[in-house]
């Protein structure tokens, strides 16, 4: 037997390796360093001490961050590890199904260029609920909330009519390798996507509770947190699966 | 912790939700406890229980191996000791062992009240529970997996184990998988985040660094594992191709997914081990640890290099000298920060006035014996050598040496040193001391020989053996001191269970040690720090020892104390996913029961009260 092709393994999780680099040297040049106390000023630290002795305040974390942001940063590093063994099966996988449908006799770019488009705006929409949200302005936080939650359902819509689509073609999940790694991957995908529509479903419905308030804007930034990472990831997939199918220089 | 926000709103017909358990003692105490150091004792006794299981299936395959030709346990039965053997050691023994001592020691070590995330706490000792019970319930239910621990494609694929009991090990490794993800992540937000002021990760005790390099390994190595599961779940019960060779798949992948996992999985099993011994060195040595600093590095460094070494598992599949050989490389250069490891304790000793207590003596015991695994590892870490010992006792002696004699010891290092703090009582030293050489002797009596059946070309996971081999003798022996060995460690736990009920009271500080922890009575009350300290050097507790000044502590909250609240979610959520694993494996309805009480338990648990409370501080305060 043929010994397995090593670079794709190793080139899919160092692309996964750098970006978790990426994302974690990003986070502590951003909120990790900036709050450590030995470069604290004074005038930080009194502060610091005035909140201690204000208990409507929250506690004092060392970093100063909430434990739930940095909860869900160090999650969503290890998603990345989900990903990318997803994404190393498939790229091991890529060409060797031995029977059809292939790749290119299935897709249609520009429907997956479209709903890609809309999950991207999405992110966008997701900015601007937060920052209504962190002025206190309710009404636009539940129409951008909305807005974001429809994107997302939106994509959604389109990966149901596409695997239906998919499947009407003749490519089901145990037809070939393509069909089982596919599914896998943009499945496991679509499950994180309709995790966070659900959870933005349900951010919604609770600001009719009068659960989201400006003090607990942090629960929407998480919520942000999650959906941009959920994009990004997207956009890796979109470009190993679908990009790399197109022919280069036309 | 979480914050004093605003009262949650909640319409009526949820305001049940608001009312949290609030049971200080008895069962229901214990199934909704939120506190770290009650599910540090829970994880210690599960991990207990297991202990002994994983060792009877041990001895059940030293029985069949202890003359030739033997007929007692055989093929498939003998399969599955073999694997459910390995697979309860290392998730439902040694690595909870390990989870025991982050789940009590961080918050103490670091100066904190709880874990950053109490409910989350509770939950991960559920799913480990639950992943236990998923895998050992598949010996009552048509056989345990019997296709070895790493499972290799494609004997795993439907067609050669048609029974359920790969389905079993699949489910069961996802549940504890989940379990240790969690408690990862949480042990890592507790560290960065819930350190007493001024203990910069420089200042933090040697055993919760460990502790949070093997987090981050946990968080980064699981989730392969988990996709290489649910990839095989798939491939047995949906029909998918992906270890297929027939439809072009490559069992291969399955070697390279597990091993991404199972290499940096050594480490997650011996760091945790490092960390206790660079903890009880320094103690007894009465000096502080040499080369801190190089001890703290080497570790991470260890963590890291651990994802680079899988392929070594893989020498004779056939991937090609040019990766065989740079594995080799990475193989011996992980031996750097190991050996770096190995001088500091012994320049730690070195001078020292050193008091041979029982767990220094387990404590140095390890450092010999992680010497020796290292050393065979090194030898089958050359590729060229690799050939000869690939699947040979050889290995079975060096993973043993590693595991038992670098994990385990550190294991039994950490329970008689901290069970004063665990339980307020001490476990007496002079049968602790026979205890030990009991162990220590029939250790290495049953695993040296191993080397010499490996070399001999004894194959692994074999059932018997014919006379001409010559190995007989051999085996029989190993056989009889592995009997012993087994039965010292039953008298070590029941040793345990004797110190915990007697009346041998500790004090605060018994072994007169360096680390916060021990600034505090044993048992530590349920607030742990009733003043949060202040820290400002390495060893803050011994500092203030010898400079006879108290701990600086942090302003008392005018309001008392502030606790976490108990819950139930964390159990129902366990109890849920365990239901729904059955479904699965028998693809019945229950699944969609088990999801449904899943996902009922899960909102109740984002919606349910803020319990937080208060206690009044102590009177008379710290000492």
């Amino acid at each position: 037997m043929e010994a397995l092709k090593l670079q794709p393994v190793i080139t899919a999780f160092s692309v996964f390796g750098i970006f978790v680099c990426i994302v974690l040297t990003y986070y502590a040049l951003l909120n990790l360093f900036k709050s450590f106390p030995r470069v604290r000023s004074k005038k930080e630290k009194e502060a610091m001490m005035d909140k201690d002795s204000d208990p409507h305040h929250h506690v004092e974390t060392y970093t100063g961050e909430p434990n739930i942001k940095l909860f869900w940063w160090v999650f969503l590093a290890s998603d990345c590890m989900f990903f990318g063994s997803l994404i190393t099966a498939y790229l091991i996988y890529k060409g060797q199904s031995l029977v059809g449908p292939y790749p290119l006799d299935v897709f249609d770019m520009e429907l997956t260029t479209i709903s890609t488009f809309i999950l991207l705006l999405s992110s966008f929409f997701m900015v601007l609920t937060l920052s209504s949200i962190q002025k206190g302005d309710l009404g636009k936080f539940r129409f951008w909330c909305f807005s974001t939650f429809l994107c997302g359902l939106t994509f959604l819509g389109f990966q149901v009519y596409e695997f239906e689509h998919f499947i009407h073609e003749g490519l089901r999940l145990k037809t070939n390798l393509f069909g089982s790694t596919f599914y896998l991957l943009t499945g496991t995908h679509g499950v994180h996507v309709a995790i966070g529509v659900l959870w933005l479903l349900g951010m919604f419905i609770y600001s009719f509770w009068g659960g989201i308030t400006k003090e607990r804007a942090i629960e929407v930034e998480i919520a942000g947190l999650y959906w941009h990472f959920v994009d990004v990831v997207w956009i890796v997939i979109f470009s190993v699966i679908y990009l790399m199918e197109l022919p280069i220089g036309g | 912790m979480s914050g004093h926000g605003p009262k949650l709103a909640l319409p009526k017909f949820l305001s049940f939700l608001k009312n949290r358990p609030t049971k200080e003692n008895g069962l229901v105490s214990w199934l909704t406890t939120v506190d770290h150091k009650r599910i540090g004792i829970l994880y210690l006794y599960t991990s207990f229980f297991f202990l002994f299981v994983g060792g009877i299936e041990a001895l059940f395959v030293r029985t069949q191996l202890s003359a030739n030709d033997l007929e007692i346990f055989v093929g498939s039965t003998y399969n599955q000791l073999v694997t459910m053997h390995a697979t309860t050691m290392i998730f439902l023994a040694i690595m909870p062992l390990a989870a025991a001592f982050f789940n009590f020691m961080i918050p103490l070590q670091i100066g904190a009240r709880d874990v950053a995330f109490p409910r989350l706490n509770a939950f991960s000792y559920f799913m480990y529970l639950a992943g236990g019970i998923v895998l050992n319930a598949s010996w009552f239910m048509g056989g345990a997996s019997d296709v070895g621990w790493f499972a290799y494609a494609p004997l795993t694929s439907a067609t050669y184990s048609p029974t359920h009991g790969v389905d079993f090990w699949i489910l069961g490794l996802i549940l504890t998988g989940i379990s240790s993800t969690v408690a990862a992540i949480n042990f890592i937000v507790t560290i960065i985040n819930m350190r007493a002021p001024g203990m910069t990760l420089m200042k933090m005790p040697v055993f919760s660094w460990m502790a949070f390099v093997t987090a981050f390994l946990l968080a980064f190595a699981l989730p392969v594992i988990t996709i290489a599961l649910i990839i095989l779940f798939m491939d047995r019960n949906y029909g998918t191709t992906f270890f297929q060779t027939a439809a072009g798949g490559d069992p291969i992948l399955w070697q390279h997914l597990f091993w991404v996992f199972g290499h940096p999985e050594v480490y997650i099993i011996v760091l945790p081990a490092f960390g206790i011994v660079s903890e009880i060195i320094p103690v007894f040595s009465k000096k502080p640890l040499f080369g801190y600093k190089l001890v703290v590095l080497s570790g991470a460094a260890i963590g890291f290099m651990g994802f680079t070494v899988w392929s070594h598992h893989m020498f004779t599949v056939g991937m090609g000298p040019i990766v065989n050989s740079a594995f080799s490389i990475t193989t011996a250069a992980i031996a750097i920060p190991t050996g770096v490891k190995i001088f500091n304790w012994i320049l730690t000793l070195w001078n020292g006035k050193i008091k041979f207590s029982v767990p220094m003596m387990y404590a140095t015991a390890l450092v010999f014996l992680f010497m020796v695994g290292g050393f065979s590892g090194l030898m089958h870490g050359a590729a060229a050598s690799d050939f000869q010992q690939h699947d040979t006792y050889f290995v079975v002696a060096h993973f043993h040496y590693t595991i038992l004699g670098g994990g385990l010891f550190g294991f039994l290092a950490g329970t008689v040193y901290w069970l004063p703090k665990f339980f307020g009582k001490m476990m007496d030293e002079e049968r602790g001391r026979k205890i030990f050489w009991w162990i220590f002797v029939s250790f290495n009596l049953t695993f040296f020989p191993m080397h010499f059946l490996g070399t001999s070309g004894m194959p692994r996971r074999i059932y018997t053996y014919s006379s001409d081999m010559e190995w007989t003798a051999l085996n029989g022996f190993i056989t009889l001191a592995s009997f012993v060995l087994g039965i010292a460690l039953l008298v070590f736990f029941i040793d345990v269970i004797k110190a915990v009920k007697s009346k041998n009271k500790a004090s605060a500080d018994p072994w007169d040690a360096r680390t916060l922890e021990w600034s505090i009575p044993s048992p530590p009350p349920v607030y742990n720090f009733a003043d949060l300290p202040k820290v400002e050097k390495v060893d803050e507790f011994w500092e203030s020892k010898i400079s006879k000044k108290p701990i600086k502590t942090l302003p008392r909250d005018p309001h008392g104390i502030h606790m976490p609240g108990k819950s139930w979610m964390p159990l129902i959520t366990s109890v849920g996913l365990m239901i729904a694993s059955f479904g699965a494996i028998y693809e019945s309805d229950l699944r969609y029961i088990g999801l449904g009480i899943f996902l009922l338990a899960y909102y109740g648990w984002a919606l349910e009260g803020d319990a937080e409370y208060y206690l009044p501080y102590p009177k008379k305060g710290r000492k």
